[in-house]
């Protein structure tokens, strides 16, 4: 893919994020759709490419009233919504569509019209996983966890403070669930869910949604808000059992998606300004830290710990408050996403100063899948 | 009425010998014949070279405690909070994840790269699951 050929046109969430309990899936998708076709001055019958995950494209479509030419289904967890970018803006440049809308919802609180999750018996995940008391992501996506610290001597405080940071984000950030100052004791003292990680190192679960609009670069000009351009983008997966990854000291699906953007961006690290690192858990800002070779994995606890990461830091990270402060509505990809162009755009509660090149990285599952867009507001 | 049961595995052709080691008391692992890698879960081909020809073997039953949650809440059915879901490495290569027993289910107790042996958990006359206990000696 070239770079800077495909841009951000439109990009909204839902009305409201929190608790809704007036709203069933499917209509938080199209609250979210509306609003970033609002944003973007359209009309729904401009719209002729559509991607979702979970809910199909043909049942967001037709609840729209839109008859798309080019369809992604793409469903591999919370950074799905990462892949349909990449996909969208592959199909925009090969003049598959015009104007993509990607769309993201879940009543993950009140679980209004929410679809069922199984694991069959005869499933590989059935057979060999849900077995041993495996039940619900807290008691799966931190099982690396204990490994990775001993692997790199990261220690139970240091992995504290990535909820303290985001905290401090989220305390700027009036749409924020969670704005109260924390401590690394607070964090430390709160509920354990699944040891080590305790109920400040875990996500919220919220209800909400969010949509992107996509189109050519050439056209995006003519659009009532500031483009922001697609520079890089990258794409893996690796195993749906999390005990199955070939190393619980680094995800193979990060080491793949993350080189691969930056590689097509044509960009060093020393070039990103803002970072937004899927943050279902507290130790995935540390994995992504090293998995997209910002610095070694020995690092990634004190350079957290240290401070490089809050407000006033050198690398801001998760400046809406991320999945552990601002919302999760259980796939969260597209709130990573959503906070990207904001800050792309200027227009961030807790905007980062003359920033020019947000780096945007996402994973599915237990460590299943992942994706990473790096966006720019300059031609 | 009965106690909800945990989740109970379901074979299916290419998991049966797996299942059916478990059951005469061997952790039945799978070796490619043309490039010697040791693999799990189960297939009936070598995901490092694609070969199908591939041998089913009795593993030693030896490991060593790779990584570990202990899950305290909600707990899944049949499980009492707080337990420990393990992920353990065979002295054959792979890891496979599952319970550790008679051992306590704490921090301290659960040291990593313990060395741990299998055990074998009948749950009805079809499967028994594989689990593991500090080795002894």
């Amino acid at each position: 893919m070239r770079r800077n050929q495909v841009a951000v046109v439109g990009a909204a969430e839902t009305t409201e994020l929190g608790v809704i309990p007036n709203m069933s899936q499917i209509q938080l998708h199209a609250d979210a759709a509306l609003n970033a076709i609002a944003d973007a001055g359209l009309k729904l019958s401009d719209i002729d490419g559509i991607a979702t995950a979970v809910e199909t494209p043909q049942q967001i479509a037709h609840y729209l009233g839109i008859t798309p030419t080019w369809v992604d289904g793409t469903s591999v967890g919370g950074c799905s919504f990462m892949l349909h970018v990449r996909h969208a803006a592959a199909a925009i440049e090969a003049g598959l569509c015009k104007t993509v809308l990607i769309t993201h919802a879940e009543s993950g609180k009140s679980m209004i019209g929410k679809l069922p999750r199984s694991t069959p018996a005869d499933s590989l995940n059935g057979q060999f996983e849900a077995p041993f008391g495996v039940y619900g992501p807290p008691s799966m996506f931190p099982i690396p966890v204990l490994r990775y610290m001993k692997t790199y001597g990261i220690t139970h405080e240091q992995i504290a403070m990535v909820a303290v940071a985001q905290r401090e984000w989220a305390a700027k950030n009036p749409r924020a669930m969670m704005k109260d100052p924390i401590t690394v004791a607070d964090v430390l003292n709160s509920r354990m869910i699944a040891y080590p990680f305790r109920l400040l190192q875990c996500c919220l679960v919220t209800d909400g949604g969010g949509a992107l609009i996509l189109t050519s670069a050439d056209r995006a000009k003519d659009f009532p808000k500031k483009p922001v351009y697609i520079l890089g983008t990258g794409e893996s997966v690796e195993t749906p059992m999390v005990s199955q990854m070939e190393t619980f000291n680094s995800s193979r699906a990060f080491k793949v998606a993350g080189p691969t953007a930056f590689k097509e961006a044509g960009i060093t690290h020393k070039d990103v300004d803002h970072l937004m690192i899927y943050d279902a858990f507290a130790h995935l800002p540390l994995f992504g830290l090293g998995d997209l070779g910002f610095m070694p994995h020995e690092e990634t606890g004190k350079f957290i710990a240290d401070g490089n990461t809050r407000p006033g830091g050198k690398l801001p990270l998760n400046t809406n408050g991320g999945g552990l402060s601002y919302m999760h509505s259980g796939m969260y990809g597209m709130y990573a996403l959503q906070e990207s162009v904001r800050q792309m755009r200027g227009i961030a509660p807790a905007q980062v100063k003359d920033a020019k090149i947000s780096v945007c990285h996402g994973v599915g599952g237990m460590f299943a899948a992942s994706g990473t867009i790096i966006f720019t507001n300059e031609k | 009425m009965a106690e909800p049961a945990r989740a109970k595995p379901k074979p299916t052709p290419e998991t049966q010998h797996f299942w059916d080691g478990t059951q005469a008391g061997e952790l039945r692992l799978q070796r490619c014949d043309a490039c010697a890698n040791v693999y799990f879960p189960p297939r009936p081909f070598c995901p490092s070279c694609a070969s199908r020809k591939v041998s089913v073997f009795k593993a030693s039953g030896k490991g060593k405690l790779y990584s570990y949650v202990i899950n305290h809440r909600p707990a899944a059915p049949g499980f009492t909070a707080p337990y420990a879901i393990a992920v353990v490495e065979l002295d054959e290569g792979p890891r496979m994840m599952s319970n550790i027993i008679d051992c306590p289910q704490t921090p301290e107790a659960l040291e990593l790269d313990m060395k741990l042996e299998v055990a074998f958990e009948k749950l009805d006359d079809k499967i028994t699951l594989p689990l593991f206990r500090p080795a002894k000696g």
